[in-house]
This record gives C-alpha cells, sequence and structure tokens, in this order.
C-alpha cells in the first residue's frame, strides 16, 4: 500500500480566538480519488485547502504531504509545486498582463528557462482548447475565459493534487460542460468545493462534508 | 463534437485583441526604439530643459519636442488638449509672476506695476514646462505601460518600485469595476449625492470598504502566487533584446541636439 498523497490529522484552526473554524479535522487522499468536500458558506472549506498548502497554519494537528510530514515554510514549497489550488476568483490568480506570461510564471518560478516555460506553457494552453489565447490581455478575457485560463496556470505547473474551489462556480451552462469534460478526463487526484450536486455527481468517487468544524465522511455516497 | 462547440463559444468575442502585444498597429519611427532608449532620452531631456534659462534656448527645446512628437505621430488635437490642461494648471502663477518680479516696469494694473522680467520668467516657466511634458507624451506616453515597467526594471529601478507599478496597471480595472459595483449598490438603494452627514458618512464607509478589500484581495493574490512558487522575484518571458543600431542613431542625434540646447543657452 502507497502512501497516501495528503493525510490530515488532529487538524484545529482559528481565525479568531474562541471561534474555531476546524476542530480535530481528519482528511486523507489517495491517487486516483476526486474527492467532493462539500459543506455549508462559511465552514472552512477553502481554509482547508489553504492548510494542506501550508498557506495557513494550524494550531494543532499534522499534515503530511506526498509521505513527508509538513511544518515550516520550506517544506510546504514543494508541496505548492506539487499541488495546485484553483482560486474561487480567477482575478486572484490571474496577474500578468497577458496569458502567456501567467502561465508561465509557475514554471519560471520552477527554475525553468523562458524558452521551456513558454513551452510549456504554450502545450497547456493546447491541450484545454486555449491555443490562440496566448498574446491575449488576462484582465479582458470573459469571466469563462478567466477560469480555464487560471486552470492551465495550475496544470503548467504539472501537479500531482488539484485542490479546485469552487471551479464551477459562476460559469454558464456551456463553459460549466467544457470545465466539467476537460476535468473528468484528467489523471490527477482532486479535492473539489462545489455546491452543485449534479456536478459533484458526475465527477467525484466520495464526498466529505465540513460542517461545524467536524469532517465526516458524506455516508450517503454520490453516484 | 459538444466541446468543439462549446471552445468555439468561450472564443467566439475574442479575435479583436489577438494581434502580438509587441507589435503596435500603426509604429512610428519612435516606436521602433528601445524602450530605455526613450526612457533616457525623456529623462536627458527634461534635465537639461529644466537646467537651461535663456528663451532662445527653450523655443529650441519646445522645437525639437515637437518634433519627436511628430515623429512619435501624436495626434495633433488630443496632445494640445494635454498641454492646454498643463497650461491651466500653471495659469495663476503665470499671471502673478509680472507683479510679484521687481524689475523695469511694463504696465500697470489698478496701481500695481508688472515688470518685464516677470513676464520673461513667466514665458520661460511655460516654454519649459510644455516642452519637457510634450517630449514626454512622444517619447514614454506611446509606450504600453506594461512595455514601460519591464524597461524601469531592465534600467535597475527598484524592483519594489516596478511590482507596484505592475500590479498597479493590472489592478486598477479590477478596483474600478469593485467600487462602480459597490456604487451601484448604493445607487438601487436610493442614495444620491447630497452635502450632509449621511451622505459624507456612506462614502467613506464606501472607501473603507474599498480599501478593505483591496487589501484582502492583494492577500489572495499573494497566496495565489504563493502556491505557483513566487519567493519575492518576477522572471520575465520574454528575452527583450538590446540596443540596435537605430537606438544609436537616436542617442547620438539626441545628445547632438541637447548639446545644441546648452550652448544656444549659454550664448
Amino acid at each position: 500500500m502507497t502512501a497516501p498523497l495528503f493525510r490530515l490529522q488532529g487538524i484545529c484552526f482559528a481565525y479568531e480566538p474562541g471561534r474555531p473554524v476546524l476542530r480535530d479535522a481528519g482528511f486523507r487522499l489517495d491517487a486516483g480519488e476526486r474527492v467532493a468536500l462539500v459543506g455549508p458558506n462559511g465552514a472552512g472549506k477553502t481554509t482547508l485547502f489553504h492548510i494542506m498548502v501550508g498557506l495557513l497554519h494550524p494550531s494543532a494537528g499534522v499534515v503530511e504531504a506526498f509521505g513527508t510530514v509538513r511544518r515550516a515554510e520550506k517544506d510546504f514549497r514543494e508541496v505548492r509545486a506539487r499541488a495546485g489550488i484553483l482560486f474561487q476568483d480567477s482575478d486572484d490568480q490571474l496577474f500578468c498582463p497577458t496569458v502567456l506570461e501567467d502561465v508561465a510564471f509557475g514554471p519560471l518560478n520552477l527554475g525553468k528557462s523562458p524558452a521551456e516555460a513558454a513551452g510549456i506553457a504554450k502545450a497547456t494552453l493546447e491541450s484545454l482548447g486555449l491555443g490562440g489565447f496566448g498574446s491575449r490581455i488576462t484582465h479582458k478575457l470573459s469571466g469563462g475565459q478567466k477560469r480555464l485560463v487560471a486552470l492551465a496556470t495550475v496544470l503548467a505547473m504539472q501537479p500531482d493534487v488539484l485542490l479546485l474551489d469552487e471551479p464551477t462556480n459562476a460559469l454558464d451552462a456551456e463553459t460549466e460542460e467544457r470545465l466539467t469534460g476537460i476535468l473528468a478526463a484528467l489523471p490527477q487526484a482532486m479535492v473539489i468545493i462545489a455546491h452543485d450536486e449534479r456536478f459533484l455527481a458526475r465527477l467525484s468517487t466520495r464526498s466529505v462534508r465540513l460542517d461545524g468544524g467536524y469532517l465526516t465522511e458524506a455516508t450517503a455516497r454520490l453516484s | 463534437m459538444s466541446v468543439l462547440d462549446a471552445n468555439a463559444a468561450v472564443t467566439g468575442d475574442a479575435c479583436v485583441c489577438d494581434a502580438d502585444l509587441n507589435a503596435a498597429p500603426l509604429a512610428s519611427p519612435i516606436d521602433t526604439l528601445d524602450p530605455r532608449t526613450r526612457l533616457l532620452a525623456a529623462a536627458a531631456f527634461a534635465l537639461v530643459v529644466v537646467g537651461v534659462n535663456a528663451p532662445a534656448a527653450l523655443v529650441l527645446a519646445l522645437g525639437l519636442a515637437a518634433g519627436l512628437g511628430a515623429a512619435a505621430r501624436l495626434s495633433l488635437t488630443g496632445t494640445l488638449r494635454k498641454l492646454a490642461a498643463l497650461d491651466g494648471f500653471m495659469v495663476m502663477a503665470l499671471i502673478t509672476l509680472p507683479f510679484t518680479v521687481p524689475g523695469e516696469a511694463w504696465l500697470s494694473v489698478a496701481g500695481l506695476p508688472a515688470s518685464w522680467q516677470g513676464v520673461e520668467r513667466a514665458a520661460v516657466i511655460l516654454l519649459k514646462g510644455n516642452a519637457v511634458v510634450l517630449a514626454i507624451l512622444a517619447l514614454v506616453g506611446t509606450m504600453e505601460p506594461v512595455v514601460l515597467g519591464r524597461a524601469m526594471a531592465r534600467l535597475g529601478a527598484p524592483e519594489k518600485l516596478v511590482h507596484l507599478y505592475a500590479f498597479t496597471i493590472r489592478y486598477l480595472d479590477v478596483l474600478q469595476r469593485e467600487y462602480a459595483r459597490l456604487r451601484t449598490a448604493m445607487k438601487a438603494r436610493a442614495f444620491s449625492l447630497r452635502a450632509d452627514r449621511h451622505t459624507w458618512r456612506s462614502v467613506g464607509w464606501l472607501f473603507g470598504m474599498l480599501m478593505v478589500r483591496s487589501i484582502e484581495r492583494a492577500e489572495r493574490i499573494m497566496a495565489a502566487m504563493r502556491c505557483r512558487g513566487f519567493d519575492g522575484r518576477l522572471w520575465s518571458l520574454q528575452d527583450d533584446g538590446g540596443f540596435r543600431r537605430t537606438d544609436g542613431v537616436f542617442a547620438l542625434a539626441s545628445t547632438a541636439g541637447l548639446a545644441l540646447l546648452v550652448v544656444v543657452g549659454s550664448l
């Protein structure tokens, strides 16, 4: 049995003292899984993602990623390269002037040469059907285009795990359909935050629920 | 099939700005220069013109700036409007100078004497301001903001400053939309600007909220960047190339022009 991609144990976290968001949360993600993370607004789903990649640090508990326990900022550098978050608001993710520069930003940070990075960026855009988008200005894209380009920026890092924070939020039906098709064809393990049950039913292999700070395996398995 | 259709739908409204960023539709002679050359030339021109005081030299400087404007294919009306805005800004100083600078009397208004020296001082300021702004409009104003940022970075401007500038360009529009959304939401509840306490307080909250949202957005952007391995340095994808022959020619011509200004100015 291989080590899980992520194993979280006894995670506690609070933004303000006395109002815990997570209490003793445990979670495990194995290769090939597509886990739906559901729960009411403000339950801490995004917070859990941020703890998984070390953007936030739990007050108690252990984060184990890719077979190693991670504590300090430098431990999480590798985690962030291997587990990509798709943020809720794509405007937060796309900050470079042009699409190609934005998609190449991650590979450049990973030490690729400009030529290699541009090559990866082009290939990634191509694979998402965004071939002609390289020189487009990021902030002039439509909402749907921004979401797909944001996904490209994450995929260009060639991650093993995708953490998708409401990927279909505010997308029209056609773009949602297209994105669902793309995600279903990806080999990566995923954790997907979403409220749309139909969408989750198509993608996810199991479902966990975060409510009142507790993380529980959803009993009603999505089929 | 459906994926292809969706693809067409997503890319459908997209064909306008697909052209390469660096290939401006109407490349002027100025556009063919390296952005760094343009920045340096504009800075040198401004420094020399500020230092020169002879009206003849300043008329020449204005002529040179007008030549740059022509070479940059600035639109005449747009440029005149911008210069008029500048002159409007200086108009109070220009009107009061003849009355405040002592010297040979020129005329008197309501018992106040105006001096020739004051008129000359005003003319000098007017010429300097217009020449410098015209040159900057021609050399720097025609540059894509992004190109300007990269040129500053390559000239050794502090990295923080360049980042600030780059993020301002990128997020100004997002902030503006956030502001517009909040304003619309206020209007939708019958808010209108009046000169009362309620208005002041509401506008204060509007800007406070805008500030809070901006900080939160900055934090989210920073988090997203860290997720992609950002460690304080922005790598450029483009190989910007180096100075070319035209840059050398332009640098020589600029140096000659500026030298001429200095010589005429010291006659």
